[in-house]
């Protein structure tokens, strides 16, 4: 099988990756860049464990083939947390909302959230749920989830900033 | 990885797009927003030897009005559609049916010519476009034509393109005076595919009274395709109540039964939502 070389920026760091066409991102970056925080689940865009972000929008890592994303920039739930491995304000609140037990889905969730709260800061419950929904966890029964954006959303309030 | 193996093509101009199409034919297909396509190659329910990724093709996205129509270019993504303001203030059906596409993620990559090229029989922006008498303007290197939505939907996932074709956007008609607009669906979780769902958009009539000019009403979910309820759109405009047109609509689609709902269900749902939808609809339409 033919393979192509392409670069691509992943977490602010340039990545040339050797790929079949077929390869889709989320193999590149668990295999290639050796990211495994990108989940794989269903690999056909149910699940969304292995939702990243590409040039800041969340996308299904498993529904793009890496070529396409040849040029452009990538977010793992790698590239969220500050280099000294502190958390995130949404990982924060997933830890103390129990919004993850088993923790397979989260980084999928984590990617999610980020992405929804900075477009939208000031969420209803019902914007909440709706976002959520393209994420699934067969764990929590999805409240300490709902918990955790809300009270994310609460943290990451201009004038609550610390 | 689970999709066979394929070659990616990657052009960045749509002369170079018909030029594969036309060497591949039935080999190739074309890779727009890949949010069904891919899942169906990676289940493996198909499979090409070509995947043309029309995503680079310049000048194939974007949104523009011109006398009358608002053009959407194909590789718009659903979620330019729902934040453009001039998409909501002049095609008020295509932005409210667009959040009712998968969840967000899907919609940052799905592409309204894909979602219409697809042709799923569940999908919105179809009967949007059959509701609305949207134009498809396909291209090949034969040359460009276009297609009259209700001409364009054969069967499920099956539209009138040939092989060498590509759809390169879809034109909408810009809204009326006077007109509403209301999309219903019931699904199993906000995202999912519809079980039933009802597009419509009605025109009130100039002068006072309970009149209206135009009424259409197309069904997703029911059929092989979106379908246009004709003899309840007649009833409307008779004056027959929203009960009555409902259980026109319900009388004249013909849903299957499958593993999500019986057809049964499906009719009786079809004729609620088909009465909540146009009660909405023709509310707005009078407030002018």
């Amino acid at each position: 099988m033919a393979e192509r070389t392409i670069e691509l920026t992943v977490n602010g760091e340039a990545r040339t990756v050797v790929v079949e066409d077929r390869t889709t991102l989320a193999d590149a970056l668990r295999e290639q860049c050796h990211l495994t925080g990108t989940h794989l689940g269903c690999e056909h865009g149910v699940c969304g464990a292995c939702t990243v972000l590409l040039d800041g929008e969340a996308v299904r890592s498993c529904l793009l083939f890496a070529v396409q994303a040849a040029g452009s920039e990538v977010t793992t739930i790698e590239g969220l947390s500050p280099a000294d491995g502190s958390l995130t304000t949404v990982q924060e609140a997933f830890r103390e909302c129990h919004g993850l037990q088993c923790g397979f889905c989260t980084p999928g969730f984590v990617v999610s959230v980020t992405a929804f709260l900075a477009e939208n800061p000031t969420p209803t419950d019902e914007e909440i749920r709706e976002a959520l929904s393209g994420n699934l966890c067969r764990c929590t029964g999805y409240q300490g989830i709902i918990k955790a954006v809300r009270l994310a959303a609460e943290r990451l309030q201009p004038a609550n900033a610390t | 990885m689970k999709p066979a193996p394929f070659e990616w093509h990657g052009p960045e101009r749509l002369e170079e797009v018909l030029a594969l199409l036309a060497e591949y034919g039935d080999d190739a297909k074309v890779l727009a927003g890949g949010q069904s396509l891919v899942p169906m190659l990676a289940l493996r329910l198909t499979r090409f030897d070509h995947l043309v990724d029309v995503n680079r093709v310049e000048g194939l996205a974007g949104i523009s009005r011109l006398d009358g129509w608002l053009r959407v270019g194909a590789t718009t993504r659903h979620r330019v559609l729902e934040r453009d303001p001039q998409v909501h203030e002049a095609v008020p059906l295509l932005a409210r049916a667009t959040p009712h596409v998968g969840h967000f993620q899907i919609r940052n990559r799905g592409t309204l010519g894909g979602a219409v090229a697809h042709a799923d029989p569940a999908a919105e922006h179809p009967a949007v476009a059959l509701a609305l008498d949207a134009v498809m303007e396909v291209s090949s290197v034969r040359g460009a034509r276009e297609v009259a939505a209700r001409d364009f939907f054969e069967g499920t996932w099956a539209t009138v393109l040939s092989p060498d074709e590509v759809l390169t956007g879809v034109r909408f008609p810009i809204r009326a005076e006077r007109s509403g607009f209301a999309v219903e669906e019931v699904a199993r979780r906000h995202g999912d595919f519809a079980l039933v769902g009802v597009v419509c958009a009605v025109t009130a009539g100039a002068g006072a009274g309970d009149r209206l000019d135009r009424a259409a009403l197309a069904l997703f979910g029911v059929g092989g395709t979106p379908v246009r309820a004709t003899t309840a759109e007649r009833a409307l405009l008779e004056g027959a109540s929203l009960e009555e047109v409902g259980m026109a609509a319900a009388n004249e689609i013909d849903p299957v039964d499958d593993l999500h709902a019986s057809a049964r269900y499906r009719r009786k749902v079809a004729g609620v939502l088909v009465q909540r939808a146009l009660g909405r609809a023709i509310e707005e339409a009078r407030r002018g």
